[in-house]
C-alpha cells in the first residue's frame, strides 16, 4: 500500500497520497482554476505551476473564491 | 443568487463588491457567483471584508488579484466589532503597501477630510467615506465633512455604508459624490427589487440635481410670479 501523508486542505485535515502534487488535489476536487486562487502554507501558488508542486506532511493548502458580499 | 443578480440589474449598478472564501471542497456542486453574475459585464470589485487588520487585508486581496487578475480592488479593514467603524491607522499603512505593489485601492474609511487628504496621499484611487455605522441606515450623519471631503478631492467620492433609503442616495449625490455603495438597504428593504430601483433612480434625481445648480436657501419668501404688471 502507497505511504499516505495528511495535508489541510480549507482548514479540514485529509489523507493523501505520499507523492501527490497539488495538481492531483485540483483535480480530485474538480476545482474549477480559472475562478480561484491558491495558497500553499500561506504563499500564493502560480497555477501554472502546480503539476510541479508535491506536497508534503502538514501542509497546508488554502483553495479559495469570489462571493457575494461587501 | 438568481436575486442578487436580479437585484443588481434593477439597481443600475455597474460595480458589485466581492468577498474571497474557501471554495466549498465537499459540496461541488455549490453554485458560483460567476455563474449568476458576468464578470465581464460587472465590474468585481474584491474587497477585505471581516477583516480586521493590515496583514488579512492584504492577504485577502493579493488572493483576490490572483483570482480575477486584475488590481481595482476595496479595502476595508475594521476597528471595532460593534460599531464596525474603519481602523483607519490600519487602513493608511495597508492603503501605502498595496499602492507600492500596483493594486488601484478604492479606501472605505471614516468621513474625516484629514484622514481622506492622507489616504490620497498615499495614493488612493478612489475615497469611500461612510454615511453611518455600516447596516445601520441612519443615512448621511455628517453631511458637513462629506462636504469638504468633496471640496479637497477630485478622486471618485464614493459614499460606502450607512445609507438607509433611496432618499439617502439622492443626498449623497446632491452633496457631489460620484456614487454610493449599497446593501443592507436593498438587500433587507421589505421588497429589495422596488427598493433597488429607487435606488437608481434615486442616485439619477441626486446628480441631475447636482449639475443643475440649487438655487440659494433664504429666509423669508421670494414670489415666484413677476412683480410688473399687477393689477
Amino acid at each position: 500500500m502507497r505511504k499516505k501523508i495528511k495535508i489541510k486542505l480549507n482548514g479540514k485535515l485529509k489523507a493523501i497520497n505520499n507523492n501527490s502534487t497539488l495538481f492531483n488535489i485540483v483535480q480530485k476536487n474538480k476545482i474549477p482554476l480559472a475562478k480561484v486562487a491558491i495558497e500553499l502554507n500561506q504563499e500564493i501558488v502560480d497555477k501554472k505551476k502546480i503539476k510541479s508542486i508535491n506536497l508534503k506532511n502538514n501542509d497546508k493548502v488554502e483553495i479559495v473564491h469570489f462571493i457575494g458580499g461587501g | 443568487m438568481q436575486e442578487c443578480a436580479k437585484a443588481i440589474n434593477l439597481s443600475g449598478a455597474e460595480i458589485v463588491t466581492v468577498a474571497v472564501r474557501r471554495v466549498n471542497i465537499t459540496d461541488k456542486k455549490k453554485p458560483l457567483l460567476m455563474d449568476y453574475i458576468d464578470p465581464k459585464k460587472i465590474t468585481y470589485l474584491p474587497n477585505t471584508a471581516g477583516c480586521f487588520n493590515s496583514k488579512e487585508a492584504l492577504r485577502t486581496l493579493r488572493l483576490a488579484r490572483e483570482i480575477g487578475g486584475w488590481k481595482l480592488v476595496k479595502l476595508e479593514v475594521l476597528g471595532d466589532k460593534k460599531n464596525l467603524f474603519p481602523e483607519m491607522i490600519e487602513t493608511l499603512k495597508s492603503t501605502e503597501v498595496l499602492t507600492k505593489e500596483g493594486f488601484k485601492v478604492m479606501v472605505y474609511c471614516n468621513d474625516d477630510p484629514l484622514m481622506a487628504k492622507r489616504l490620497e496621499n498615499a495614493g488612493a484611487c478612489a475615497i469611500m467615506p461612510l454615511a453611518a455605522p455600516i447596516g445601520s441606515g441612519l443615512g448621511i450623519i455628517n453631511e458637513i465633512n462629506i462636504r469638504i471631503i468633496r471640496k479637497q478631492t477630485k478622486l471618485p467620492l464614493i459614499i460606502d455604508a450607512g445609507l438607509g433609503q433611496a432618499s439617502d442616495a439622492a443626498i449623497a449625490m446632491e452633496l457631489g459624490c460620484d456614487g454610493v455603495l449599497v446593501n443592507t438597504a436593498i438587500a433587507k428593504a421589505k421588497k429589495p427589487f422596488q427598493m433597488a430601483l429607487a435606488f437608481k433612480n434615486a442616485v439619477i434625481a441626486g446628480r441631475q440635481s447636482y449639475l443643475s445648480g440649487r438655487i440659494k436657501k433664504t429666509l423669508y419668501g421670494n414670489p415666484s410670479s413677476p412683480k410688473s404688471g399687477i393689477i
